[in-house]
């Protein structure tokens, strides 16, 4: 796999604030690749920089093969972009507004095929005040799609949208990997990221704090694991305290949560369960999540 | 300048599609200056001669540069909705140049002003005495020459104004009271030195000349000052914004 991005200790200021500071990373060709942290974090400053709407300080990109800030031009009719909180004209229609990006590249695609497979042909009409929140957003990611890129940049892309829609934009999002195309996205959901991403950056106040897949980084920094057994059977617990691996074990009525750590903890579980003959109703392990990740990496919760 | 044709004939048609916009900016020019004409010809008794100027050339040319200007304050207004609603920021992340988008919202204006300018004339046929004769062809491109240098101004004002809320009468407060200060209906040489000063950097001060110069019927070379004045003023009025103009 190539690279299809390279940043290199790239810094931003706006006045005396540093918004980026010494960012660095790659995004390899046709993952998914994330940039993750609160608002404010820098990610939308970088990626516009990455795109080449926005100058840096210090450091170097390059984007298939280009230098973003000298080839916008070049670059532009082989990247998608979608921004964030983006608006376009109320009373342009949807149509208008695809024939007239279209209009702009060398190569577009069909664009009217592009409206079905987004699910807006029945919108072909409407004026843009009058689409959904989740139908603008397609609309969005159409327009970042109708030049064949190599490679689509999406910011924030499911903000402000219901559960349902957003679930829809994941797979929306998965089916343009499906075809060969690298995306490269930001957001501060973090089980959007833990769903979508091939690989995460973590950004916080500026700075990349690690990355690596959504797995290798809660495997990396929480790796304590919890087997939840719902059993009546209270002889055993001790049996679990003394088992290699495992830290607490605490009963609340017949849920029996037995915290560890390491891989082998469910076997382990399983292994005792076995062989003290435990009657048990029912079982489910807990992992921690990249929200989790980001508590313990930064000390403070992502929604601060 | 790839895709200004259909940006401009999509904002044309954007434009048209909000109704309030587009009678502020036609309708109501149109109808204050037939009220004015129906004022003076009233009774169809023939117009005082210290009236004729008025109706024959200060209101023609204070209609026309109305029109001018509601064009440019609704350009002002857009561009900054444009801006505030991150518009203008997702049109600059396509191939489109920023003078292209530019470029596009100043000939929908253009074309906003010549056909309310067209239907004035007709209506002017039809609503003022017909003794007046009107170098329609010279006159229009006068006020275009005119409205150029407006919108240029426009430019830095849109490039200032904070929100789209302050846009329109910022741009009103800036521009309107350039009308006291363009000679129109006060000489220029009567005014104090530093209203005179004023007067001499506003384009409103040559268009005024231009215009009325072209409706009694002076030949375009007698006002090749005026409209270099003008081209000066669009000019560097373009270079500040230029330098200026946020996209965000």
């Amino acid at each position: 796999m190539s690279q299809v991005v390279r940043v290199a200790g790239i810094q931003k200021r706006y006045g005396t604030l540093i918004a980026v500071d010494d960012v660095s990373f790659d995004v390899q060709e046709g993952e998914i690749f994330g940039l993750i942290g609160p608002n404010g974090a820098g990610k939308t400053t970088t990626m516009e920089a990455v795109e080449g709407l926005r100058p840096i300080d210090r450091g170097s990109i390059t984007v298939l093969g280009l230098d973003p800030a000298r080839d916008v031009y070049a670059l532009q009719d082989r990247i998608g972009v979608q921004l964030q909180a983006a608006q376009l004209q109320k009373r342009i229609t949807v149509w208008e507004t695809l024939d007239l990006w279209a209009s702009l590249y060398k190569h577009p695609v069909d664009a009217s095929k592009l409206l079905e497979q987004l699910g807006l042909g029945e919108k072909r009409d409407a004026w843009f005040m009058t689409l959904s929140g989740g139908q603008k957003q397609r609309l969005f990611i159409a327009l970042a799609l109708i030049n064949d890129p190599e490679l689509v940049f999406l910011d924030e892309l499911t903000t402000g949208l219901d559960p349902q829609a957003r679930r829809a934009i994941w797979e929306l999002v998965r089916g343009i990997r499906a075809r060969g195309k690298t995306v490269f996205l930001t957001t501060h959901l973090m089980e959007e990221a833990e769903r979508l991403c091939d690989r995460v950056a973590i950004l916080d106040h500026g700075r990349i704090i690690d990355v690596d897949t959504p797995g290798a980084l809660v495997g990396r920094y929480c790796p304590e694991r919890a087997v939840v057994l719902v059993t009546g059977d209270e002889a055993a617990d001790a049996a679990f305290l003394a088992a290699p691996g495992i830290d607490e074990v605490s009963r609340r009525g017949s849920e029996l949560t037995i915290r560890g750590h390491g891989d082998e903890l469910v076997t382990t579980v399983i292994r005792l369960v076995s062989d003290h003959h435990i009657v048990v109703r029912d079982l489910r392990t807990e992992r921690p999540t990249l929200e989790d990740v980001f508590l313990k990496v930064t000390g403070h919760s992502i929604r601060d | 300048m790839r895709g200004l044709w259909k940006l401009t004939w999509l904002e044309i048609k954007i434009f048209v599609r909000e109704p309030l916009g587009f009678i502020g900016s036609v309708l109501v020019p149109l109808l204050v200056f037939i009220g004015m004409g129906r004022l003076f010809s009233a009774g169809g008794k023939p117009t005082p001669p210290e009236l004729s100027t008025a109706v024959g050339v200060e209101i023609p040319v204070l209609g026309a540069l109305l029109i001018s200007m509601s064009a440019v304050l609704s350009l002002i207004t857009i561009i900054a909705i444009y801006r505030e609603g991150g518009i203008l920021k997702r049109l600059r992340a396509t191939p489109l140049r920023p003078v292209t988008i530019l470029t596009a919202h100043v000939l929908v204006k253009l074309l906003l002003t010549a056909f309310t300018l067209a239907l004035m004339g007709l209506a002017g046929r039809r609503y003022y005495p017909a003794t007046l004769h009107v170098p329609a062809i010279s006159f229009a491109l006068a006020l275009l020459a005119a409205t150029v240098s407006l919108l240029a101004i426009g430019f830095v004002v849109a490039s200032l104004v904070p929100t789209a809320r302050f846009a329109q009468p910022a741009g009103g407060l800036l521009l309107y009271p350039l009308i006291g200060v363009s000679g129109l209906f006060v000489p220029f040489q009567k005014l104090p030195g530093v209203l005179q000063a004023i007067g001499a950097v506003s384009p409103l001060t040559y268009a005024v000349s231009l215009l009325r110069g072209i409706l009694l019927g002076d030949s375009w070379m007698a006002h090749a000052g005026d409209l270099a004045a003008l081209a000066a003023i669009s000019a560097a009025c373009a270079a500040i914004s230029s330098r200026v103009f946020r996209w965000e």
